[in-house]
Parts: structure tokens; sequence; C-alpha cells
């Protein structure tokens, strides 16, 4: 649905070259939610306001559902019409809401329909329905000043919707609102992702935006995507970081002789209780450490730490039937055991 | 001079000064607003970003600021008869008066567009907004609070030039005041005369003051 290939951002200021896109390629299905996570000016900002040419990128291309936004662009600054178009099937919320105080909530809404030419009747039809679906029926004649955060972003998102798009781009929408609020803005995302087949790309540095939405996750690093997959995908890969961020697991062995096993569940298998079918067919008796699972589908993705007794050697065909069973295990040395999990990405852009 | 003596003086004086701010507020305005907002557009970084046309347009605005006003009206004189037919009289002032005003309220319109969240402006790009679609539903409903009081200022200015323009031939307030309160010596007529303008500059301020805060309303709270 989305698809860049060798972007490249380069800003100039004072004749110094600063490169926040360093060749990024990214690749959104269609229908996913997609979390591209990264340090404050790891380029992250710079990648999606390429994507709607809000930024004019360096090099490279740009694909959104099927259209060539960069063969769009044309010459100068200014938006062509093509491109104006094609901007006008993305919808885009920000951090800030960008709302205009000049204008009750439902104007807000029906802003891009104007821009659309959309009548007059229609649109005020379209801005209540909208209001409606973010669940703010009640709000329509209130101005932006009035609501709260979570409500000021829930018009964005209602204004983003507007013009039908089949793309949402989603520039750290929770980053400005309290851990409940970004709770229940995730899940309208969720649940318009669900309901409307919409593709959302989103930008964050909050893992636990990545963890409670995204199907699809890339780990962004001075301009560059160092990691990209599926949360399955991610977990299959060996010392990959967004891994073990998204499913942190650790603790330490609780005695000498004992065998600590990271098990990883990539959700290709169907749930089975395989652990008390470990216990039961070899005998032996399992303590978990540590586990970060989740069940998605009827399909268990996480990683577990658990301990068996006895030093490995003793433990190899325990360890053959997990993998038979189609989990990843790794067998975690004690030094490593103890050390707490790296941490990937810090708090605190802006 | 008594006061029934003074007060059809006063009155046709008041007439005349409302009738030329008024009308060169207006032109100010239509000259003015675009000028700003090019200004705004045309700069670093700005929507139409283009150097040359900024430099030019800055540059005159700030010739038309620098100049004092009464070299202005002066120097404007073969101009005005040009466009109007005389130099004389309220209507010929309406000329230098909204010429002198429109790089001032230029600026001021840049200064009150500049402020705009430039957030609101990506968010309305997003849409697939166009430039023009930017400055009608972005730019100038955004500030439109500070827009009216910049309109304030530069009518309070403009009565100031007004009276000003009673020394090369205008009617008004000021014209009144320059012949009868100071070429006549009269120094109670001159005071009065004063204080009528006290009153119609104070009226206007609260008349601004009312309505930006009217509008600024709007955004905050209920």
């Amino acid at each position: 649905m989305i698809t860049t290939s060798g972007l490249t951002k380069v800003y100039e200021s004072r004749g110094r070259q600063v490169t926040a896109l360093d060749g990024v390629d990214l690749h959104v299905r269609e229908g996913e939610v997609y979390g591209v996570i990264g340090q404050s000016g790891a380029g992250k900002s710079s990648l999606i306001r390429c994507v709607n040419l809000l930024e004019r990128p360096t090099s490279g291309t740009v694909t959104v559902d099927g259209v060539d936004l960069t063969a769009l662009a044309g010459n100068g600054r200014r938006a062509g019409k093509d491109l104006r178009r094609a901007r006008s099937s993305i919808g885009m919320v920000f951090q800030h809401f960008n709302l205009l105080s000049s204008r009750t909530v439902k104007d807000n809404i029906e802003l891009p329909l104007e821009i659309l030419g959309v009548s007059g009747a229609e649109r005020s039809r379209r801005a209540l329905e909208l209001l409606d679906l973010v669940g703010l029926a009640d709000k329509a004649k209130a101005y932006p000043g009035q609501l709260s955060g979570g409500q000021k972003q829930r018009v964005g998102i209602a204004r983003a919707l507007a013009g039908e798009p089949k793309v949402l781009l989603s520039d750290e929408a929770t980053s400005a609102l309290d851990p409940e609020t970004t709770r229940s803005i995730l899940q309208l995302l969720r649940d318009l992702n669900r309901q409307l087949g919409l593709t959302v790309l989103l930008i964050t540095h909050e893992m636990d935006v990545v963890k409670t939405i995204c199907d699809s996750a890339a780990l962004m690093q001075k301009g560059r995507i160092v990691e990209s997959g599926t949360v399955g995908e991610l977990l299959a890969t060996p010392g990959s970081q967004l891994a073990a961020e998204l499913f942190p697991v650790s603790g330490a062995p609780t005695g000498p002789d004992r065998t600590v096993l990271d098990v990883t569940f990539h959700g290709e298998a169907a749930t089975q209780p395989v652990i008390s079918q470990l216990s039961r067919t070899y005998n032996i008796d399992i303590s978990i450490l540590g586990a970060a699972m989740d069940t998605v589908g009827g399909k268990q993705i996480g990683r577990m730490r658990i301990e068996l007794p006895g030093r490995y050697e003793e433990n190899v065909v325990p360890v053959g039937f997990l993998r038979e069973q189609g989990l990843q295990v790794d067998v975690v040395d004690e030094e490593t055991a103890s050390d707490a999990a790296p941490v990937l990405v810090k708090e605190g852009a802006k | 001079m008594t006061w029934s003596e003074m007060q059809p003086l006063l009155e046709q004086g008041t007439v005349d000064t409302l009738y030329m701010v008024l009308w060169a507020t207006l032109v100010t305005i239509l000259g003015g607003l675009p000028l700003g907002i090019l200004l705004v557009l045309t700069d670093k970084g700005g929507l139409l970003q283009n150097t040359v046309v900024n430099k030019v347009v800055g540059v005159v605005v700030n010739i038309g600021r620098s100049l004092p006003f009464i070299i202005l009206l002066i120097a404007l004189i073969p101009f005005t008869t040009f466009v109007v037919g005389t130099f004389i009289g309220p209507t010929a002032m309406i000329v230098p008066l909204a010429i002198g005003a429109i790089p001032f309220f230029a600026r001021l319109v840049e200064t009150a567009v500049r402020e705009v969240d430039h957030g609101l402006v990506e968010a309305v790009q997003s849409m697939g907004g166009s430039v023009p679609t930017i400055i009608r539903k972005v730019l100038l409903p955004q500030a439109l609070p500070s827009l009216v009081s910049g309109v304030t200022t530069t009518v309070i200015v403009l009565i100031g030039y007004s009276a000003m323009a009673g020394a090369v031939g205008g009617e008004g307030l000021g014209s009144k005041a320059i012949t009868y309160g100071y070429q006549r010596f009269d120094t109670q007529f001159m005071l009065v005369t004063v204080v009528v303008l006290i009153g119609i500059v104070t009226v206007v301020q609260l008349i601004g003051d009312l309505a930006v805060r009217l509008l600024a309303r709007r955004g905050r709270t209920a």
C-alpha cells in the first residue's frame, strides 16, 4: 500500500548538510498497522512527511496505493493539482492535533470536504457521521479550545478520515496524551483499521504504541531502517532488538545446575499447552522465570524464560521436544541471564 | 469664540475626519492585506518562497514607512490630482492617507499572519489544500483577532495623519484646529478640538478591543 525505495532526505542549514533519511526502503501492506519507532532525531518525522510529500525527498520514490507520488511532485515548492488530489486520499493526524481554533469541531471536520468540493448538506451529514464514529457526537458545536487532548485527537482522526482515505499517517498522534488517553486513541485507531480496512502508518518513540496496535514494525536509527517485519518475523529473528523490547524477558536461574531456556512463540503454531505437555511427557518440574506473551487470533506470540532442573546435557531431549513443536529455543548463559534487557528506545521525544 | 460658533465647525470637522479616515482605512486594508500576506508567503521557507519579490516588496514597504507623512502628502500632490482631479478637500486626502498607511498596515498583517501555527498550514496541505485555500481557510481566519487589532491601530494612525492633512488643504478636525486654533490663537478652540480627537480615538480603540475579545473568545473557553 505504501512503498518507499531509496528514500533520502538531506537538509542544508548554514552550508552544512544533515542527512535525515539515508536510503529508506519501507513496505506497508494493505490493511495493516505499521509502526516506525526510533529516538528523537532518528528521521521518523522526515519519513512520514516524505510519504505525503509535505517534505520533498532529495532522492528516492514514494508509492501510495499504486501512485508514484514523487513523479506527481513536479518542480518548485508548490504542490501541483495531481499531488494535491493524491494527498486528499491520505489522511494524517498530528501530535499537536493542528485543529483550527477559529472553527467549531464540526467545521474542522468539514474542512477537507470543502477542499474536495463536497456540497454543504453532504459535508454536514458526513461530519456528523464521523463525529459519531469517533464518539464525539455531542461536541459538534464546541470549539477545539473547549476539548481535552484526547477529544482533540479524536477530532483530528475524524478530520483525517473525512476524505475517505485508504491510508492514515499518524505523526506521534499519542505523544502529547496521558497513558490512559493514549490507550483509548490507540484502540480507536485499531477499530478503524479493522472496520474500514484502513492502512495505518504511524511513527512513535513509545514502544507501548507498537506493542498495543502494530502488526508490523520498523526500527529507525540515524536515518536508516535497521530492522523491520511483522511482529512474528521480528520474534523469529535471532538477536532482534525490537523483539527484545516488545517481549522483554529476564530472570536469573534459581540455583546451580539448572538449564535456562528462552522459548519464542512465533505465532505459527496454534495454541497448545506446550509447557504442561513437556512437564508431563518427561516428568520434569518447570519453573517460569519470566514471560511476555500475547494471544492474538488464537495464536501465541511472545517469549518465555523457563528453567529446567539439571545441566543442559541432561535436557537435550526436552529441548528437542520444544523445537519439534515449532518453537524457537535459545539456551541462556548464566552471565547473560542476570543482565537486564538493553535499553533500546529512551523516553523523551519533545 | 463662543460654543455656538464652535459647534458647526466641530461638527463639520468631525464628519470630514471620519469620512477621510473611513475611506482611507478601506483602501488601506485592500492594499495592505495582500502585501502583508505576500511578505509572509514569499519569505524564506514560505509557501511561495521568492527572494526577489520578498526583497522588492520589503524595500518598498520600508521606504513607504520611513517617509514622514507630511513629505509624502506634498510629494503625492501630482498623483492625487491625477486620481481625484484635485488635491484639496477630504476626498483628495484619501489618496495620501491610504498610501501612507498601506506599508504600515502591511507590516502589521505580516506579523499577524506569521504567528499562525505552521502545523495548521501543514494539516491543510496534507488534505490537499492549495495556497489560495490555505490563505482563505487557515491564515486569514486564524489571524483574524490580530488583524482586527491591526486595523484598530491603523485607524488611529490615520486619524493622526488626517489631522496633519489639514495643513495641506485637507478638511477635518486637524484643518479646523490649524485654521482657528493655531492661526487665530484661539487656545480654547484648539483644546476642544483635541478633546474631540481624543474622544474619537478612545471610541475606536474600545470598539476594536471589544471585537478582538469577541473573536478570541471562540478559540478558548465557553
